[in-house]
């Protein structure tokens, strides 16, 4: 999206130029008409920032304010005392010391890495399964393609509420079907054994992001022109070959961008966790940015709460940071 | 009333000149004579989570009349229970809490630490002819904060039918209880359910296993407590209840019982109107058993707290203590224990509760035991309670013995 720069007019940009975000770097202009051009420069400079400030106003009242609370929060003791009295004590690094040497943050590392991990590969794996099925055209695909985007529509409440009952131990569906159709032995606690619970809650975030993964990457796919296929089997190569040579290389920008978003969202995921296991049992599913919840909103430290959410803030940073690059680079290419 | 004594006359003048006529037309305490009304305060606000049937109307029933009596009208709005600390914090940080502030009992001394409270001594109100654990629960520093006119607690419930079927009486000690509950677990059903979830609800219900075995949340991982928690364990591992109770709240642990998957289950009187409603389903309540015969049963104290924040404007704070002071008396707690299904917090009240209603005779026997989750710790308590849950949940699931679990949850 990176605008790229047009030869500026030499009459003053028209407001609406200024708002899309054209610079007015014009070349030196004579010395006799210089001094008219620089108030008109002033002039535009003025309406450039009438413009901007909105945006900047926005940003810095719900993103920066935001920000900057939460990184002075986590060096303090904040708790329900500072709602009445309005004094959060400094306390230096405490919470942060404290946070990062419970027990509980090792495995809540862990449990990201591999709930963001497992969730990342399964999305994307069958997303791109499902938009190169989808690339063939045959009856009802348009049908099936909008069923597709069912779990992005179901608020996650409501889903977790019924993968809990299909995951339930002794009466869920699942089990019923498994002990049915005689897969299984006994009766696995999907949700309630510390060896399964992180599993399940992976392949039901896996559920949860297949529709954004199949949309973009099929949007991507579009951008393929027909003719490269077409060249490419009169070359002999169809297939897999078309795949490796064409439509993986051709793709790959899109695949980036899917791929970084797709981190940046999943390590914040709370709602799903929260609505499946809460964290258990014993903590096999808490994640940082469950545990964050859990000490600011059922504890009510929201400094040490503070802090493990800006470890997750610098987390997501990192890929957003990636993110920007990559996609530059795309742009760029 | 014979219970306004001594603390009642150290109400300083001034705050009785500003109580207006208000005073004089509560509760029927006549004696206090408050001086000339000033008449000012006409309404007050009034904030619960009773925000679900029959609870919601009981209370607007309730506060209107004590409204009444003191002659001014209600304001109430109810929240729902998860965001009423929330909401609470909001308010006290911009200064806009509301007069009279109803709290889970758990959570009085946490925002009485915050200061966002008045200590009701000031209006001259006082706990006397409380159980103690009320008292204890609505004390922060050594001063009362809250009154609280009903409790509930949570006792062993089993299904009268499949126990009669079975030859198998409610059991009274650990022993018997794990015998019950293996002779009650046949094909789908199991013999016990119980709530070892991960929220402060698991907590609440070991709480009474732990305490009746002399173990106290000052020491998480004492041998009283692991020997509670071995009991949970032997019962899960021995198929008498399901491994699934380590994601069960309590309303899960009532669908369950409802739907007949399990024969007993540790729940509290407010299922009642539910189970009531279940057609086929008769139930008996029993204390929950204890370690051995003849010990002493201490199941840990429910329900909500009356408090009055510092809103800064004396005389609706006093107006305020005069409708909570109505709210909790005699009257009104048998008739809000009699419509919701708990149990008057005086211990006189409670007695003469036990002979109108026998049904609920097996809670009123626990009110003088009752302990407050936050009697020993105070504002620290969420964090024992954290650590309990999380060690219950520990050995539940097999990651830990009882005592290496409590231990594990202790170090944090």
């Amino acid at each position: 999206m990176a605008e790229r720069r047009r030869p500026v007019a030499t009459m003053p940009a028209p407001p609406a130029a200024a708002a899309a975000g054209v610079r007015g770097d014009a070349a030196e202009p004579p010395v006799l008409v210089r001094r008219g051009r620089w108030d008109a420069r002033r002039r535009e400079r003025l309406v450039e920032l009438g413009f901007l400030a909105p945006a900047v106003v926005y940003v810095a009242l719900f993103f920066g304010y935001p920000l900057v609370k939460n990184v002075v929060m986590a060096f303090q003791e904040y708790t329900t005392r500072t709602f009445f009295t309005g004094e959060a004590p400094w306390v230096g690094l405490a919470n942060y010391t404290a946070v990062l040497g419970s027990s509980v943050f090792s495995q809540a590392v862990l449990n990201t890495a591999l709930f963001t991990v497992g969730s990342i590969a399964g999305q994307f794996v069958l997303g791109l399964l499902l938009a190169l099925l989808f690339r063939r055209r045959f009856p009802l695909s348009g049908v099936l393609r909008s069923l597709l985007l069912l779990p992005w529509l179901v608020p996650l409440i409501a889903s977790s509420a019924v993968w809990r009952w299909i995951l339930d131990q002794d009466s869920g569906v699942l089990n019923q079907f498994l002990r049915a159709t005689g897969l299984v032995d006994g009766r696995p606690g999907w949700l309630t054994s510390t060896s399964l619970a992180l599993l399940a809650v992976v392949v039901v975030n896996i559920w949860i992001g297949i529709p954004f993964n199949t949309t973009i990457l099929y949007g991507g796919l579009q951008d393929i022109p027909e003719e490269l296929y077409e060249a490419a089997a009169l070359d002999g190569a169809t297939g897999w070959r078309a795949f490796r040579h064409v439509t993986w290389p051709l793709l790959r920008p899109v695949v980036t961008v899917v791929l970084v978003l797709g981190v940046v969202y999943t390590l914040k995921v709370l709602d799903i966790i929260l609505g499946l296991t809460g964290g258990g049992p014993a903590n096999a599913t808490q994640t940082i940015a469950t545990q964050s919840y859990q000490l600011s909103f059922q504890e009510f430290d929201f400094g040490q709460g503070a802090a493990l959410g800006n470890v997750l803030i610098v987390l997501s940073l990192l890929f957003a940071v990636l993110y920007l690059r990559v996609n530059r680079r795309a742009v760029d290419e | 009333m014979a219970r306004r004594g001594t603390v009642q006359r150290r109400t300083t003048a001034a705050a009785v000149a500003l109580l207006a006529p208000l005073a004089l037309v509560a509760c029927g305490g006549g004696d206090d004579t408050a001086a000339d009304a000033t008449g000012e305060v006409t309404s007050l606000t009034v904030q619960d989570y009773y925000n679900n049937e029959p609870d919601n109307t009981v209370y607007q029933e309730a506060l209107e009349a004590c409204g009444q009596q003191v002659g001014v009208s209600i304001e109430r709005t109810s929240v729902p229970g998860d965001s009423l600390i929330a909401k609470v914090l909001q308010q006290s940080s911009s200064r806009t809490l509301p007069d009279i502030l109803m709290l889970d009992n758990p959570d009085l001394q946490q925002i009485a630490a915050s200061g966002a409270l008045a200590p009701l001594g000031d209006f001259g109100l006082s706990a006397e002819g409380y159980a103690e654990g009320v008292v204890d629960a609505s004390t922060y520093d050594g001063e009362l904060y809250g009154l609280q006119p009903v409790t509930n607690t949570i006792a062993l419930y089993y299904n009268e039918d499949v126990l009669a079927q079975a030859g198998v009486r409610p059991p009274t000690t650990w022993e018997e209880l794990k015998t019950a509950a293996a002779a009650l677990t046949q094909g789908d059903r199991y013999g016990i359910a119980f709530s070892g979830i991960n929220t402060y609800e698991g907590t609440w219900q070991f709480l009474p296993f732990m305490w009746s075995n002399g173990g106290s949340e000052t020491e998480i991982a004492s041998p009283e407590n692991a020997e509670a928690l071995q009991l949970w364990v032997d019962l899960v591992r021995s198929g008498s209840a399901s491994e699934a109770v380590v994601g069960w709240a309590q309303a899960d642990v009532n669908d369950q019982f409802k739907a007949g998957n399990a024969a007993m289950m540790i729940n509290g009187p407010w299922q009642n109107p539910t189970l009531n409603e279940t057609a086929g389903l008769n139930y008996g309540i029993a204390p929950i058993p204890v370690p051995q015969a003849g010990d002493e049963a201490v199941a840990p104290l429910g329900g909500e707290t009356w408090t009055i924040p510092q809103t800064g404007d004396e005389a609706r704070q006093a107006a305020a203590a005069e409708v909570v002071e109505c709210l909790t008396s005699d009257e009104n707690q048998l008739a809000l224990a009699e419509k919701r299904f708990t149990v008057p917090t005086k211990t006189a009240v409670a007695e003469r509760y036990g002979q109108q209603v026998p049904e609920m005779q097996a809670f009123v026997d626990m009110v003088p035991t009752l302990r407050a989750r936050t009697g020993e710790l105070g504002e620290e308590w969420p964090e024992a309670a954290t650590k309990i849950y999380t060690g219950v949940q520990t050995a539940l699931t097999g990651g830990a013995e009882p005592l290496a679990a409590l231990q594990q949850a202790e170090n944090g």
